[in-house]
């Protein structure tokens, strides 16, 4: 393909002098430095990790272009080497969008699944909130992964799997997910600690798969109302006999299938509850809502499915300002044209919702928690489809949104009603871990519950 | 009043078929289907309510 008379390269970004560009940069700062391309270069911006370029698109009319693109123009298979060590070889990332449509409806995240899965989330919430005492402190970020790992092992593969499961399983997966520094770009098993660690929580996670396995062959044969998709995949065998799924193989399904949902709403419920409990006016806007909302004993299995205008707009406004995936992106399989700027084929191409997000002409007083800027008649994420993307946009949009939205309200939904919360630190001393592709609370990150109508000094 | 739909944004959630029954179904393949394409005036409010709780905003009202 010939490049068009009169199509610029895409201008760089400064810095990046290292043998490897703007990776180390990106390993510490990433969002400073995507500002910076945005501030320097405008839409369309270069940075370079390690031996690819990565051209990086803000702002509606760039970010529509990237979001609409079909598979066969910017492809996210090959973006994303930080996960093959986790998922395994053998476990796709990601499908073409014609197959995740058709996976969405066969699995569990079709709109008619939703209501039983709400009343899963909060049983899941109210077993963990049984263990507190009347106060205490959690630390947000193992409070909320745990959690999350319990919902999504019930919702996504079944009960009786999540009830085989305990916090071992939880501790390990967070060791997969600190597996993901972008060193990966460079040699995805680099001798580091944290791929050590990465590889071994995955070895521990077969050896704990392994063990459910081996119950569940020794004990009676599933009956069709506990039957799971763990027993689904034992049973399948190939001509000759043998298991067509190793062990491996199931684990490595399991992980990917709980991956995209697992950080991402853990974190989101860990920063809408420190927004809200930085913002006290907030806070008692979502729980007089809640109140009247839960006035005559409804079921949070089906309220969470029905409008909760205070609390989507927190819990938009905390995945605005905190969006779990800050940079996603693709590589380019053709070259591509943004804003009279040429993108050579196999470059990266990536769009950020941690600077889009922020952009202060579509979002005014873009660094404030303002949730109501979601209310009638400013609904400023409905105005501005192509850059209010924390769940990204177009054909590729989370297919996992609304099932995750449903999920969070849940979960507020006990925990607002029931408890008080405080924040152990300085408010403004929670901040993010960026020193991984997969973003979490910086820890310690600690917050203080309390039975309501238990007065302070009683425990 | 004629409904739209974006096939780029799409995804067959099938909150649109749980809104609206008669207007929109999605297949068993996640493929939605507009039954009736131009919806008589006493379903506004159901059709209107399909776009706005579409999870990926793929749904529009034109008016005639």
């Amino acid at each position: 393909m010939t490049t068009d008379v009169g199509l610029r390269e895409p201008p760089q970004v400064s810095g990046g002098d290292d043998a490897h560009g703007h990776l180390e940069e990106l390993r510490h700062d990433p969002i400073g430095l995507m500002r910076r391309v945005r501030t320097e270069c405008g839409d369309v911006g270069q940075f370079r990790l390690a031996d690819r370029e990565v051209v990086l698109l803000t702002g509606a009319e760039a970010n529509e272009l990237f979001f609409r693109a079909p598979e066969e123009v910017l492809d996210q298979a090959e973006a994303y080497p930080f996960m093959t060590p986790i998922f395994g070889t053998g476990v796709v990332f990601d499908a073409p969008p014609e197959r995740r449509r058709e996976m969405l409806h066969n699995q569990a995240l079709r709109d008619k699944f939703m209501r039983g899965h709400a009343a899963t989330i909060a049983d899941e919430v109210e077993a963990m909130v049984g263990a507190w005492g009347d106060a205490g402190t959690i630390d947000l970020l193992d409070w909320f992964a745990e959690l999350t790992i319990y919902t999504s092992s019930a919702c996504l593969i079944g009960h009786k799997f999540r009830g085989e499961l305990d916090r071992r399983f939880a501790e390990l997966y967070h060791d997969l997910e600190r597996g993901t520094d972008a060193i990966a770009y460079v040699d995805p098993y680099a001798p580091i600690d944290s791929f050590r660690r990465r590889d071994a929580a995955r070895l521990g996670l077969v050896e704990l798969v392994q063990e459910i396995m081996d119950r569940r062959s020794a004990g009676p044969a599933a009956t069709d109302e506990d039957r799971d998709l763990l027993d689904v995949l034992m049973s399948i065998r190939d001509e000759d006999g043998s298991l067509r799924f190793s062990t491996d193989m199931v684990t490595g399904m399991f992980i990917s299938m709980m991956f995209a949902g697992h950080h991402t709403t853990s974190g989101t419920a860990a920063w809408t509850l420190i927004e809200l409990l930085r913002h006290p006016d907030e806070l008692a806007a979502v729980q007089a809502e809640l109140g009247e909302l839960y006035a005559h004993g409804e079921e949070v299995s089906y309220q969470a499915l029905r409008d909760m205008p205070r609390l989507e707009a927190a819990i938009k406004e905390a995945l605005r300002l905190h969006p779990p995936l800050i940079l996603v992106l693709r590589v380019a399989k053709e070259a591509l044209e943004v804003q009279g700027i040429h993108i050579e084929p196999g470059k990266l191409v990536g769009a950020s919702p941690a600077v889009s997000n922020r952009i202060a002409e579509d979002f005014p007083d873009p660094d404030a928690f303002v949730p109501t800027r979601y209310l009638e008649p400013r609904v400023e994420d409905r105005a501005n489809p192509w850059t209010w993307i924390p769940f990204g946009a177009g054909r590729h949009r989370c297919v996992g949104a609304p099932f995750a939205m449903m999920q969070l309200k849940a979960i507020f939904s006990v925990l607002l009603r029931h408890w008080d919360f405080e924040l152990a630190l300085e408010p403004e001393a929670y901040r993010n871990d960026h020193s991984k592709m997969v973003v979490q609370l910086a820890q310690p990150c600690p917050a203080h519950y309390r039975r309501r109508g238990v007065e302070a000094g009683t425990s | 009043m004629k409904v739209i739909v974006d096939r780029d944004l799409c995804q067959g959630h099938g909150v649109c078929e749980s809104e609206a029954p008669g207007v929109f179904q999605v297949s068993k393949k996640g493929v939605l289907e507009i039954l009736d394409a131009t919806p008589a005036e006493e379903r506004r409010a159901e059709v209107e309510a399909a776009v706005r709780f579409c999870p990926t905003h793929a749904l529009r009202i034109e008016e005639d």
